[in-house]
């Protein structure tokens, strides 16, 4: 009896071990984890041509980083986060032409702030609503913003746009270069910051609350959680992040028009986070990539069709991977697994 | 002594349909009291009004003496009352150990902490496991919660009120959706609950309330019919012809 006895708490000792150890290791660095960023400076090296296109895959990397922490992590439906792409990329550019503000990375910082402040407020309102309701609000939101611009295109430049900008070299020294190799590497080095912040904050409490109340929003009532407050936090953070991308946007292209407030862009954003899959940091990363280098792709084979091939792909993915390229390569990882075990 | 929980003249109609009338109720501290009633008597609706789902029209709820009538749901909880759902509202995508150690951080206000990572404070976990072990679900800490049986799922519903450590405690038909070979599980659960948390169960199974409840109020048509001890309750007639009388052998378990 003592012997069984001693047996079985071993037994749960370990089980509560094992369980705690899953808790306490789940934040640490993995290695398979430098892959995106290894692949991002191989292709600097393979591609040297072509990094004005790879500092617009890293800016969609970032925008739908920003977008799957609200989305993937909070569950908020939105089809507006393009409003705060759009303010940060105005942000920069409106300092630029207009107050002779061109120092490039003091322009993130401002465009963070204006684009969180529009963020804090607008999800101050906007968060006490869920589903549809809240869906259309977002979308009223980034198109009331692209019409302000419009009205005032004596100021935004309108449709038109806010043509040759130009922005100071980086930290004083590095010029914009014709291949976009400066930019490349200054893109990833913002990206590379603001990933690790996004991981922070998504492998901590605050984080763990999001995943409760994308979860089960009754629940988190019942047993105390500041659910609207939380909501708000999360949506400004992510909205401040969307307009440092949107004003990395503007300073590679030396050029902003009032189409990155459009709906497309939004949709765009959230297509690409749920082709990479949801609520798992590298979708926004596999996600981006692989609709970006597509949309190059078809838009040179067929320039009347390309969005054919984008539209087939969502279709198979909604339809066969319903957890994303990521969700794919996880179950296909899980099932290999099942097999070697006999 | 003032009680754990005290309702006054509560009332909430929807429409025409009046769903709670002057309800009043007193929950001492460490109470095991038992709330019974025909179907639609508005047993879950007064647990909703109690724990702010539903604001009353009239009618105040106290909180170890304090008026908590205009405070929202969420202020509740974390002043100490706690409940469980007749149909399970758990964290399905999440394993079992991340629905206690949330639980946790929102009671003590680690969630607020944006940068630490959630794992850093073995406290946490070890709080956490504790809840498990003393319900038996440790074996499944690490599992999602949508992956266990619905019985087990029952029982993380309870861990998780358990994790809120509250001072009154609302459980609303705690075995409701399990077979009857393991509803007594989870009742010899809810009988060894701490004996200072004030409880009150809404209960189907007479053999339950009479066997866990020291004191009964029996609800009709959103008003306390009567309330008493349960040999009282047992011996009113006019309780058995209301309730006991329609549906006390069949023992109602509805979803």
């Amino acid at each position: 009896m003592g012997v069984s006895n001693s047996k079985s708490a071993t037994a749960g000792d370990a089980a509560r071990a094992r369980a705690a150890e899953y808790l306490l290791s789940r934040h640490r660095f993995r290695w398979a984890e430098a892959l995106p960023w290894l692949v991002a400076i191989a292709a600097f090296f393979v591609f040297p041509e072509r990094m004005t296109f790879g500092s617009q895959v890293l800016i969609a990397v970032m925008f739908a980083l920003s977008l799957d922490l609200i989305l993937g992590y909070a569950g908020i439906v939105t089809l507006g986060h393009a409003a705060f792409f759009g303010i940060g990329a105005y942000t920069v550019g409106l300092a630029a032409a207009r107050l002779g503000w061109s120092e490039p990375i003091t322009g993130l910082f401002a465009a963070a702030i204006l684009a969180g402040l529009a963020g804090l407020i607008s999800g101050w309102f906007l968060l006490r609503y869920r589903g549809l309701t809240l869906l259309m609000l977002t979308l009223a939101t980034a198109i009331m913003l692209q019409e302000t611009g419009n009205l005032r295109s004596d100021i935004s430049g309108g449709y038109d746009g806010l043509p040759g900008l130009s922005f100071d070299p980086l930290l004083g020294r590095f010029d914009y270069d014709l291949y976009g190799h400066t930019y490349f590497i200054y893109a990833l080095v913002v990206l590379g910051i603001i990933f690790y912040f996004v991981r922070r904050i998504v492998y901590s409490p605050f984080g763990q609350a999001l995943t409760g109340i994308r979860e089960n929003v009754r629940r988190m009532h019942a047993i105390g959680s500041p659910v609207h407050r939380r909501l708000v936090t999360v949506y400004t953070i992510a909205a401040a992040i969307a307009g440092v991308a949107g004003a990395l946007f503007t300073q590679t292209n030396a050029y902003v028009t009032l189409t990155v407030f459009d709906f497309d862009n939004s949709a765009k954003v959230m297509v690409m986070l749920i082709l990479g899959g949801t609520g798992r940091l590298y979708g926004a990363f596999v996600g981006a990539t692989v609709y970006m280098v597509m949309e190059d792709y078809f838009s040179k084979l067929s320039p009347t069709f390309w969005q054919f091939g984008i539209g087939l792909l969502l279709v198979l993915v909604v339809l066969f991977a319903r957890r994303g390229v990521l969700g794919l390569i996880e179950s296909a990882g899980a099932s290999l697994a099942k097999r070697k075990k006999p | 002594m003032t009680a754990a929980l005290e309702v006054k003249g509560l009332n909430r109609a929807f429409g025409a349909l009046r769903v709670a009338r002057d309800i009043d109720l007193v929950l001492e501290r460490g109470a095991r009291r038992a709330l019974i009633g025909p179907n639609g008597a508005g047993k879950t609706t007064l647990v909703n009004l109690i724990t702010g789902v539903l604001k009353p029209s009239s009618g105040t709820v106290l909180l170890n003496g304090e008026d908590i009538t205009a405070t929202s749901q969420a202020e509740r909880a974390r002043r100490g009352l706690a409940r469980t759902f007749q149909i399970n509202q758990l964290f399905r995508g999440l394993t079992v150990l991340e629905n206690l150690c949330m639980t946790i951080g929102e009671r003590d206000g680690n969630c607020n902490n944006l940068w630490r990572p959630a794992g850093a404070k073995s406290v946490v976990i070890d709080e956490a496991l504790d809840h498990l072990d003393s319900l038996r679900l440790t074996d499944d800490a690490l599992k999602l919660v949508r992956e266990l049986p619905y019985g087990r799922q029952r029982l993380v519903e309870i861990a998780i009120a358990l994790a809120q450590k509250p001072r009154v405690l609302l459980l609303d038909e705690p075995a409701a959706g399990v077979p009857s070979s393991e509803s007594h599980l989870i009742l010899d659960v809810v009988a060894a609950l701490n004996p200072e948390i004030a409880i009150l169960i809404i209960e189907h199974d007479m053999d339950v309330v009479f066997r866990f409840a020291k004191q009964i109020t029996v609800l009709v048509q959103g008003a306390v019919f009567t309330e008493g001890s349960p040999a009282e309750i047992m011996a009113n007639e006019e309780v058995r012809a209301v309730y006991l009388g329609e549906e006390g052998h069949k023992v109602a378990r509805h979803g």
